[in-house]
């Protein structure tokens, strides 16, 4: 193609839909693409009728090409199954059974769309990308980097999820929605005539129903003829006494209060899971307090790597409001020790520590 | 933009002769071919005409026609008609229509076939039990155009006294087909893959081959096949027929060379490129060729992007592209499966479309090696 041509990828939701609408009404060549992740015929027994969070369903599919149609823009699904598998799904399980708590949709960010489909875009002839992600991207002249910046929507903001993006990637990436309001897109969405403007939001993680993780996991182990029980153990105090048995440290994540079923006075929670010797450990509110972590795998995008300790706002978890702290680089340039200014509540590893300076997005890596 | 059609293995377009010839059987010829009156026997006038006509082009007489919806409905009628409850032999390579009608059946046993796609009939003949009661073998392959040993086969299931049905639908129009020759009891054609419309085909039931139908209702085909005929289908699909018989020894000559320019200037131009199911006696129109380190989704999207239709495997539920099982059959992996393209020619391409095709692949596959340098 002569053209520059913008591969859009396209989940049949409403916000990548109006992403395709915007960019056409500027222009641009287009093509559209579904990303085909995940075969919802498998693990059957997890099948849901409700239309909670389920990706790459037919319906979706269905969805994302009537809006190419609408749209009148090249469309295609393009098939990535086997790599969201292998570089999603598998190491989701694996961080569970290894007692920690993955983000999969960073995984997904890192290893799929901002990798994989960007190769996937270049070879059909796009030489950009854009989704529908709630983000924000500039190029700073000063210190020669693209900035990534919270959105304007703060209750969509998806900064928490894109902290692994490099800077050869974001040169080709762009994020039309970071501008605005989650209501102005649903104007755009009408205004642009998008067949499924009054489509309701997706929720959770995409390739598990309902949100119940544990029970994926549990199918998916069926499926491969290995056996859950294999996680069972016991749950165990902080000070050492067993108080009971769990069903599979998959089943647990840092700060969990629910569904331990111990007839103990005062409430626990999870302080951590200990695969090794599937040991689930339990205790008081206040032994869930850290006054500093570890952070590894540690992605740089609107600053270079520092030298020296950084101020920073902290997010642990998504819906977390960031904390103030300070950066400590350590020998290992891909690691940092970040102390709280206070003592953070369930820090879990296996989630993302994001690092930010106002609505700058500084860097981040993984929760060690 | 200028698009050209290289996919004419999944469908080709409809001929203006074969339309001009269903067309007004629309709008002027709508008697019911049931009915008494003038209007019934018009259209009945048309449908045994076509009768005649198909028969003819399989080396049939007329009342071993029944006219069909196409190809899946052929393979299921041949096979539940005769095999219900019973064991099927088949190969690997069979189209999803054979593989998922035979998989209803009691049970069935999938023979393998070699890396040029040809099945042994020795394998045909071990797989033979008591309760089989039919050997269903692909006569050309959709993936690459192989040409079964028919007529070998034939001799087998004759001496074991099963009966025989070959899926005939990439066969048709591409090779010429006499079922008598090629020992078959059943025998399946589409009409959309040779330039009459979807929605039409036939099943070749041999005289004496006792067939339930599928469908029950009146007494339509004979009782093989319930419901009112689609009169211009069956025009349209014996129009296709007889456009073969007045010319397939100039239009085979043709595609052919077209074909054989194509294939030559992909594996002498470029790099790390192989002919799938090499060695095969194969149909005239089709080439499948393997690009080293290329993922063919890509790939097929670049060209489709610039202008031409190929086709880079089997569509699943969502659109997105798999690679064929024909492919694993033949002894390739999963990634030379996905590194695989079909290219399959027909009437609507000629040199210079051709020549475009070579210019816009080899930059495509240079491009795509370019950012996917790891598969280089």
């Amino acid at each position: 193609m002569p053209e520059r041509t913008t591969a859009v990828a396209m989940s049949g939701g409403v916000d990548s839909s109006v992403v395709a609408g915007l960019l056409q009404r500027r222009g641009d060549k287009l093509v559209g693409l579904t990303m085909q992740l995940w075969n919802q015929r498998r693990l059957p027994e997890l099948a849901t009728s409700g239309p909670t969070g389920r990706c790459c369903s037919i319906d979706d599919v269905y969805d994302a090409r009537h809006v190419a149609q609408h749209l009148g823009i090249p469309y295609y699904v393009v098939n990535f199954e086997q790599r969201f598998e292998e570089q999603v799904v598998k190491p989701f399980i694996d961080e569970y059974l290894a007692g920690r708590t993955p983000i999969p949709c960073t995984l997904c960010n890192n290893f799929i769309k901002f990798d994989q489909f960007l190769e996937m875009a270049a070879g059909v002839g796009a030489e950009r990308i854009a989704t529908g992600h709630y983000a924000q991207l500039r190029w700073n002249p000063d210190n020669g980097r693209w900035e990534m910046l919270r959105s304007v929507d703060r209750t969509k903001d998806q900064t928490y999820f894109l902290c692994g993006l490099k800077q050869d990637q974001l040169a080709r990436t762009e994020f039309p929605l970071g501008g605005f309001e989650k209501s102005q897109v649903r104007e755009f969405a009408r205004e642009l005539g998008i067949p499924t403007a009054a489509k309701p939001d997706s929720q959770e993680i995409c390739f598990v129903p309902n949100g119940d993780y544990a029970a994926f996991i549990d199918s998916y182990f069926r499926e491969q003829g290995l056996s859950p029980t294999e996680t069972q153990g016991e749950l165990v105090t902080t000070d050492g006494h067993v108080v009971g048995e769990h069903a599979g440290v998959h089943h647990f994540t840092v700060g969990q209060r629910r569904g331990l079923k111990l007839a103990v006075g005062e409430p626990l929670y999870v302080i951590s899971t200990e695969p090794a010797t599937r040991r689930v450990v339990v205790g008081r509110g206040e032994e869930l307090l850290r006054g500093s972590m570890h952070v590894k795998d540690v992605n740089w995008i609107s600053i270079a790597s520092p030298a020296e300790p950084t101020r920073a706002e902290v997010r642990i978890r998504n819906k977390h409001s960031a904390a103030g702290a300070t950066i400590f680089p350590t020998g290992d340039p891909t690691r940092v020790e970040v102390r709280f200014d206070e003592p953070q509540r369930a820090v879990t590893p296996g989630q993302s520590a994001v690092f930010y300076s106002g609505e700058l997005v500084l860097g981040g890596g993984w929760i060690d | 933009m200028q698009r050209y059609y290289f996919d004419h293995n999944a469908t080709t377009p409809v001929l203006p002769e074969v339309l001009a010839a269903m067309a007004p059987v629309l709008t002027e010829v709508y008697g019911n071919p049931s009915s008494i009156h003038y209007y019934g026997q018009m259209a009945r006038q048309k449908l045994d005409e076509s009768r005649r006509t198909v028969a003819k082009f399989l080396g049939a007489t007329p009342d071993e026609i029944v006219f069909t919806s196409g190809g899946t409905e052929g393979d299921n009628l041949a096979i539940f008609g005769v095999a219900r409850g019973a064991h099927a032999v088949i190969t690997t390579a069979e189209h999803s229509a054979v593989l998922g009608a035979s998989g209803q059946l009691s049970s069935m046993t999938k023979v393998p076939v070699d890396g040029r796609g040809l099945v042994d009939p020795e394998d045909i003949r071990r797989a033979i039990r008591p309760d089989t009661k039919i050997i269903s073998v692909m006569h050309v392959n959709n993936e690459l155009g192989a040409i079964q040993p028919l007529a070998e086969i034939a001799k087998i299931t004759r001496e074991a006294g099963v009966l025989f049905h070959s899926d005939g639908v990439q066969a048709a129009g591409k090779v010429a087909i006499d079922v008598a020759a090629l020992g078959v009891d059943l025998y399946t054609i589409s009409g959309h893959k040779f330039y009459a419309p979807k929605g039409c085909g036939a099943l070749y039931v041999r005289k004496g081959v006792d067939l339930r139908p599928l469908q029950h209702g009146g007494h339509h085909e004979r009782d093989r096949r319930a419901g009112t005929e689609n009169v211009a289908g069956a025009v349209a699909l014996a129009c296709a027929a007889q456009i073969w018989m007045d010319d397939h020894e100039i239009e085979t000559r043709r595609v052919s060379a077209l074909r054989d320019r194509l294939e030559r200037a992909i594996l002498d131009r470029v790099p790390g490129t192989h002919v799938n199911g090499a060695g095969a006696p194969r149909t005239p129109n089709v080439t499948n060729i393997r690009f080293d380190g290329i993922d063919s989704e890509p790939l097929m999207i670049a060209l489709d992007l610039r202008g031409f239709a190929v086709s880079s495997g089997s569509a699943c539920l969502s659109g997105a592209s798999e690679p064929s099982h024909v492919l694993t059959a033949i002894g390739l992996t999963k990634e030379q499966g996905r590194a695989s393209v079909r290219f399959s020619l027909g009437r609507s391409n000629d040199q210079a479309q051709v020549d475009a095709l070579i210019e816009a692949l080899i930059e495509s596959v240079n491009a795509l090696r370019r950012v996917a340098p790891a598969y280089a």
